[in-house]
């Protein structure tokens, strides 16, 4: 499979904090990646820098073979081509939810309105949303705001989907469905990058897994690899505070 | 399938009910009886003043009020025009300089600095100052061959003054908007015009409409001022009837006048703050 995304000696400082020490990173077509590390690890960083949405230091990321931190790249069309959800206010909450969906196919990819919003429905039917378009998200349970945003993030098609731990906002019982929709997207071959906290979930669903400590990618393999035979005793040290491996959900987060 | 049947309130449910008619009842006559007695207190107090009668005949005069109505009600229509233009440019206005105020990086720094000037002049000039200079400086300049009317110089002066309230209301607005509501729309790829536009200031126009309609009510009363460059306004209007009848009664007529056109403006208000109060407890973000 060819390779649709690399980072290469990605650094970051804020302030006088290094938070990202020259992070090399690929992520395949098709494939999920899970990141995973402690909380300020610098796992949200690394996918704004991804996105475009942080500059960085040094090092250099490439989508498709393009260098996108070449400062000469407009910055905006790249965004498009890559869709994000974050943990928390995602939603615009002063369009409804079928203008939150087509907002990014109108006006970035200028599609007509009929197009953008037939595509939406689409979308919103698959995941049992439909007669909610035209409400507004405050009328909608986390859960199902989560899901909507996840719609809206990849209502333009993007090459590449990002997802900043979509669940640790949510309610346990809400968690399920938001990771259900992760899963089907998974299945259907979305590329996905997230990061998570959800140890079984990522054991379950990643291709790879990225362990991030210290700046620096400290272990990485197949999800059995990573969570099954960790080779760094950090990563073990870390997995078993979280409790990922056994593949059970954390006993408790601080 | 059987319908359930409908919710029949308890005996207990029903004896709270009575209870409460009844106190409504009684705090209903309560509050009726105690604003009579404290009308007829003022009323009796004010009519038995020594001076009563002479201001009653100078200040609320009918035939007076019947006689100056025509004049004193084309004057309203004008500065209900005025309010109305006024409005539109300060709506314009004040959002372009919010917008360059919140313009980021030193290339936009002339402009920052422009819009920061401007509010601070004009928040801390006199209204009427600003009128005069506006209403005789702007002629003086020869722009065009003819004076200007007065009430479209006035009209400019009110944008100016009002324009630099409203845009910082409009600039708070713009700040209670959450930083991750502008990063959720830069990451869908739009721009920083289109976010601000399509994300940003819709919600931070939501937020300030209450501040925004009570800035509108005191700028209706402010037009008023415009009489000053000699518009004839209601104010105006009032004066001129005042000084033909020798009695000031015109003056109260325009003045209930003011406060009439301000009535559904000031409700209004008091209705959306209400409705947003209410959104905001059931949860809304909004
Ligand atoms: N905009 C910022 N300004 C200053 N420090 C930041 C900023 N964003 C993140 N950081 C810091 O960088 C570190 C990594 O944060 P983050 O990427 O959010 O970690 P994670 O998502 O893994 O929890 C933290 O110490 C955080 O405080
Ligand atoms: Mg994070």
């Amino acid at each position: 499979m060819s390779e649709l995304l690399r980072l290469s000696g990605i650094r970051k400082s804020f302030g006088d904090r290094e938070v990202l020490r020259g992070i090399d990173l690929a992520v395949a077509e098709g494939d999920v990646v899970a990141l995973i590390g402690a909380s300020g690890s610098g796992k949200s960083t690394l996918l704004r820098v991804v996105n475009l949405l942080e500059p960085i230091d040094d090092g250099q990321v490439l989508l498709g073979g393009e260098d996108i931190s070449d400062p000469r790249v407009k910055p905006d069309p790249v965004r498009a081509r890559i869709g994000v959800v974050f943990q928390h206010f995602n939603l615009f909450p002063h369009l409804s939810v079928l203008d939150n969906v087509t907002l990014a196919s109108r006006h970035v990819l200028r599609r007509s309105r009929g197009d953008a919003e037939r595509r939406a429905l689409d979308l919103l039917e698959r995941i049992g949303l439909a007669e909610h378009a035209r409400s507004y998200p405050d009328r909608l349970s986390g859960g199902q705001q989560q899901r909507v945003a996840i719609v809206r993030a990849i209502a333009t098609d993007p090459d590449l989907l990002l997802l900043d731990e979509v669940t640790s906002a949510l309610d346990p019982e809400l968690v399920g469905e938001v990771l259900e929709l992760v899963r089907e997207l998974a299945r259907a071959g979305t590329t996905i990058l997230m990061a998570t906290h959800e140890m079984a979930f990522a054991r379950d669903v990643a291709d790879r897994v990225v362990f991030l400590d210290g700046g620096l990618v400290a272990e990485e393999g197949t999800p059995d690899e990573v969570f099954g035979s960790p080779r760094e005793p950090r990563t073990r040290e870390f997995l078993a505070r979280v409790g990922g491996r056994t593949g059970l959900p954390p006993a408790a987060e601080t | 399938m059987t319908a359930p049947a409908p919710a029949v309130p308890s005996e207990l449910e029903l004896g709270r009910r009575r209870y409460r008619r009844r106190q409504t009842a009684r705090s209903v006559l309560v509050a009726a009886a105690s604003t009579v007695v404290f009308a007829l207190v003022v009323w009796l107090t004010l009519v038995n003043t020594p001076g009563w009668a002479a201001v009653q005949g100078t200040f609320f005069d009918p035939s007076v009020a019947a006689r100056a109505w025509p004049r004193v009600f084309q004057g309203l229509l004008l500065n209900l025009t005025v309010l109305v233009f006024a409005a539109a440019g300060v709506l314009v206005v004040s959002i372009v300089i919010a917008t360059l105020r919140t313009l980021r990086g030193p290339v936009f720094f002339p402009l920052r600095a422009i819009a920061a000037g401007y509010t601070d002049v004009f928040r801390g000039m006199p209204l009427i100052i600003v009128l005069y200079l506006v209403g005789f400086g702007i002629p003086g300049l020869g722009f065009t061959d003819e004076r200007p009317p007065a009430a479209v110089l006035g009209t400019v002066a009110l944008v100016l003054v009002y324009s630099a309230y409203v845009s910082e209301v409009f600039r708070a607005g713009i700040e209670a908007v959450h930083p991750s509501q502008r990063l959720a729309a830069r990451s869908l790829g739009l721009s920083h015009a289109q976010s601000m536009r399509l994300v940003i200031l819709p919600q931070a126009v939501r937020k300030v409409t209450p501040a925004l309609m009570n800035d509108l009510v005191a700028m209706q009363k402010d037009v008023g001022l415009i009489s000053v460059l000699g518009a004839v306004d209601a104010v105006r209007a009032a004066q001129i009837e005042t000084a033909a009848a020798f009695n000031f009664t015109p003056y109260v007529l325009a003045g209930l006048l003011f406060v009439l056109l301000a009535l559904p403006l000031i409700r209004l208000t008091d209705w959306y703050t209400a409705r947003m109060r209410r959104r905001e407890q059931m949860g809304a973000v909004v």
